[in-house]
């Protein structure tokens, strides 16, 4: 191969419905390492984008939360399996974005694969767990089941951009919401990634949506959908998260903000479940 | 007889005003009397064929024109109030009915500013009924008739059909012709069907189905067109909802050409209706904007333009909701069909 080929250039796309569209505003924004170099440009997507990518969500809420908690659970050990194959490239986007040395990057992609893989244990032991049967006085049996909240939005973290983002986004997913994330505006391109893998691990159109952009112009744009019934705000400032709170409230959504310490690992998991209560006669 | 009546205009639109309002309507023209089946197709042989390329290429421009604030306000507005808000199914009851009634009649309970639709359209059958909950407003009711949707019945049939219908109280009646007679050539079969349907009607709106999806060429869209306005249509209609192809803004586009065309050589304002497959108030929006661009603001009324639809309602009424609260809202604030 001769050494003056061109370089082949990868555009940064939105994930909307299973396609990898440019957004619909035709915007693009320039990306850089976290030594200020050149990374990518990566598209803008705008509010159009999210109500397409809420749209889609909702279309395959039902169909992901009807598939057995197994299936679900192979799914994401899939994704997990995709990462795994191309952890040199994830490896790479993070050093670059978040400015880490090759190793500790290195060990952050793998923490962040074990992660997607204890997610996916979890899809068939939630209900196990949140849920249960309860003492009641009658000849009947009474069980309190988790259920998805259905369609969730995440504001994923601006720092931690591989990490956060998995975290994040998995948890619900795990619990059958679908979702809508804002990847981290500054470094967005290991969330773009790991988009791209969902694409070839099974995932149903529309379960996992990744929008990048301007995190200030999306936000209250995602947290007003009615449409969408919690919020995931990790990576908004304490002062524009009280403001999405209110406007999150306006639709009576679940917030979910990280508490750092007073944090349990199941939080994510129980901010997005709603408690169903069923009723069912003691058979003779 | 051909000479006297221009069948592509030439003219450029003028502007709008409220004088004008987009089209030349001719004062002396009258429809001319078709007295043989040579004559008619003497007549339609004699028009000139639609630049296929032309067309797909001025709906792509005119579906790029952007539509904001007051004035998508507007057009949403206008756009509800065109719709014949349509149930054709095998499983429609008398309740279901009595449902799309209401709706048709204040689509947002909680908005009184919203306009009613311009009619509901239901099956015969099921005319009587859409009167009885509909009463004295001014929404009307529309039946579909002649053997709707494949209209594969004979004459006698269809004329009974027809006359169900309007015995039922049915203010519209939208027919389909014989796309298999169409198409083989028997022009003057279509014709003398669409005449004799016509008088079955009586006082009412008779709309005439092409099926477009169905004639496969953009000229045969215009010389069904022209055959059914001259044989006395009060609407020409896109589509039955119940083929493969249903309405596209093309076969629109060729449609209101002919009823401009047809307006300004006879003087007689023919409606179109637009049905099937419209379900977002971005396309219902550039079916308007088609309407305005080709035809005139004249059209731009439920009197001479309408959408035969039933999802599309909801997503005009959620994207009305949309303007006026900055939030995009969730799909089940209102009520399915």
């Amino acid at each position: 191969m001769s050494e003056d080929r061109l370089d082949v250039r990868k555009t940064y796309k939105l994930l909307i419905n299973g396609a990898f569209p440019r957004s619909e505003s035709g915007r693009s924004y320039k990306v850089e390492t976290a030594t200020g170099d050149f990374l990518a440009n990566v598209a803008q997507g705008s509010r159009k984008d999210v109500r397409d990518a809420v749209a889609a969500a909702r279309g395959v809420q039902q169909k992901w939360w009807g598939a057995t908690a197994y299936n679900r659970g192979q799914v994401i050990y899939r994704l997990a399996e995709m990462a795994e194959s191309r952890r040199v490239e994830l490896r790479d986007h993070v050093m670059l974005a978040e400015g880490l040395d090759r190793e500790a990057a290195q060990r952050l992609v793998s923490r962040t694969i074990d992660k997607m893989i204890w997610y996916a244990g979890w899809t068939d032991k939630i209900a196990q767990v949140l849920g249960g049967a309860n003492p009641v006085a009658g000849p009947f049996f009474n069980f309190s089941l988790p259920v998805p909240s259905g369609v969730v939005g995440v504001v994923a973290s601006q720092e931690s951009s591989l990490e956060g983002f998995v975290e994040a986004v998995i948890a619900p997913i795990a619990a059958g919401n679908t979702v809508v994330a804002l990847a981290s505006e500054r470094r967005p391109t290991p969330a773009v990634l790991l988009g791209e893998m969902t694409a070839t691990s099974d995932f149903p159109s529309g379960v996992l949506n990744v929008i990048t952009g301007v995190t200030s112009e999306l936000a209250p744009v995602l947290c007003a959908h009615e449409d969408v019934d919690g919020v995931d705000i990790s990576g908004v400032s304490s002062g524009e998260a009280d403001q999405l709170n209110v406007v999150a409230a306006g639709s009576i959504k679940r917030v979910f903000r990280p508490r750092g310490a007073d944090d349990d690992e199941l939080r994510r998991l129980r901010t997005f479940v709603e408690t169903s209560t069923v009723w069912h006669t003691i058979g003779q | 007889m051909i000479a006297s009546v221009a069948c592509v205009s030439t003219a450029p639109l003028r502007l709008v005003t409220p004088e004008d309002r987009g089209v030349r309507v001719s004062q002396t023209g009258s429809v001319p009397m078709i007295d043989s089946e040579s004559q008619l197709k003497a007549l339609l042989a004699g028009m000139s064929g639609v630049d296929a390329v032309g067309v797909d290429g001025r709906c792509a421009k005119l579906a790029t024109r952007s539509i904001k604030r007051s004035s998508k306000k507007a057009a949403i507005d206008l756009a509800i109030s065109m719709v014949d808000l349509t149930t054709l199914e095998g499983a429609d009851t008398a309740g279901r009915v009595s449902s799309l009634c209401t709706k048709a009649l204040r689509p947002d309970p909680s908005d009184l500013t919203v306009p009613s639709c311009a009619a509901v359209c239901v099956y015969p059958d099921l005319v009587a009924h859409a009167r009885y909950v509909l009463g004295p407003s001014s929404v009307a009711v529309a039946s579909v008739a002649t053997a709707f949707p494949s209209g594969r019945a004979s004459l006698k049939v269809k004329l009974m059909d027809v006359a169900d219908a309007v015995d039922a109280g049915a203010d519209e009646v939208d027919m389909v012709i014989d796309r298999g007679a169409f198409l083989s050539g028997r022009l003057g079969q279509v014709f003398d069907e669409i005449v004799a349907v016509k008088a079955a009607c009586g006082e009412a709106h008779l709309k005439v189905i092409l099926e477009t999806g169905e004639l496969v060429t953009y000229d045969n869209v215009r010389r069904a067109s022209w055959l059914a306005m001259l044989g006395g249509a009060d609407f020409i209609k896109t589509s039955t909802g119940k083929v493969g192809v249903n309405a596209t803004p093309q076969a629109a586009l060729v449609m209101l050409e002919a009823a401009r065309d047809f307006a300004e050589s006879t003087g007689h304002i023919v409606g179109v209706k637009v049905a099937g497959g419209i379900r977002t108030t971005k396309q219902a929006i550039s079916y308007l904007v088609i309407v305005n661009e080709t035809a005139g603001s004249t059209w731009l009324t439920p009197e001479k333009f309408r959408f035969g639809a039933s999802s599309l309602l909801n997503d005009l009424l959620m994207q009305r909701l949309k303007q006026q609260r900055g939030a995009y809202v969730r799909p089940d604030e209102f009520s399915g069909d």
